[in-house]
């Protein structure tokens, strides 16, 4: 059973991580969770990238944050991905299927997945 | 909407945007077969002309689009099982949003994942004092971001093994309350 006591061993183990963090740059990961993107699946889409983040050991340097309607409806669930000193990239109709070669092809290993993004959808 | 979460999930948004400090969402699932969904925030509230057109998907506060979906949305899933959406509203004071449903209805929206809606929830507003209240038959449960936040220190709710550990809790916690909310 889960008690309320194991969040301090989590407490005592990030504190160290946050130090470390602090002023770093890093990969920002943004899910659309107006509406719209709710109804077309965003929640699985972000809830993927929370888990994908935490399993490979990157919270360190991703973070996954949320944002309201981006104002392309049809093209949800939409996911942005900025990092510094690179141009935004906007991932379109996501899935959490779709997350996990986003997670290993881009957010690891910097090669933009070019089939899932919004210039591919609108060709 | 395919859950009814999700249409929680939506409808919360707003208070988070209404720029309240404290929500507190409570799903009564009671043995009559009605299920009672309410969101009560201490936001900026809506004035009389907002509150009357604030189910009409026409009517929008928001830029980005002229549409505004969210509690139209919702009170189509309650209306549908014969069941009613309530909205109170003062300026300055905040928001009360009480939908009952009838669970009986053919047209019943299952409730679905509500787990993932309460760490959505907190993943997108960490800094808000949330109060999430399940009530089943015999069974209550409450979960309160304050209390986490205390255990917590300085380390946010957003961090993905926090989020993690919420989730396990509260799966745990539907499953003892025979799994309505999972």
């Amino acid at each position: 059973m889960k008690s309320l006591a194991e969040l301090a061993a989590i407490r005592d183990k990030m504190q160290n991580k946050v130090n470390i963090r602090e002023g770093e740059g890093g990969t920002r990961v943004v899910v659309g969770m107006a509406t719209c993107g709710i109804a077309a699946g965003a929640r699985p889409v972000l809830n993927a990238f929370v888990e994908e983040v935490a399993g490979a050991g990157l919270s360190d340097s991703v973070t996954v944050t949320q944002t309201g309607c981006i104002g392309i409806c049809q093209y949800e669930p939409v996911v942005e991905v900025f990092e510094a000193g690179k141009e935004k990239v906007t991932y379109v109709k996501m899935s959490p299927e779709k997350v996990k070669k986003v997670m290993e092809e881009h957010i690891k290993n910097g090669k933009v997945v070019s089939e899932y993004t919004i210039d591919m959808a609108q060709k | 909407m395919k859950e009814l979460s999700l249409n929680i999930l939506d409808v919360t948004y707003n208070s988070i945007a209404a720029g309240a400090k404290k929500i507190e969402v409570v799903l009564d699932y009671s043995d009559d077969g009605k299920l009672i969904m309410s969101v009560i925030d201490d936001g900026k509230g809506m004035d009389e002309n907002t509150l009357r057109r604030v189910t009409d998907p026409f009517y929008t506060t928001r830029t980005t689009r002229k549409v505004g979906l969210g509690l139209p949305l919702l009170k189509l899933a309650c209306e549908q099982t014969g069941g009613t959406l309530h909205i109170e509203s003062a300026l300055g004071r905040g928001t009360a949003i009480r939908a009952v449903f009838n669970t009986q209805s053919i047209d019943f929206t299952p409730i679905g994942d509500m787990t993932s809606t309460v760490t959505t929830l907190i993943s997108a507003a960490p800094d808000i004092d949330f109060i999430f209240r399940f009530m089943c038959s015999d069974h209550s449960f409450v979960f309160s971001t304050c209390e986490v936040k205390e255990i917590l220190g300085g380390i946010s709710l957003t961090e993905p093994e926090v989020l993690l550990w919420i989730k396990e809790y509260l799966l745990e916690q539907f499953k003892i309350m025979g799994g309505i909310f999972i």
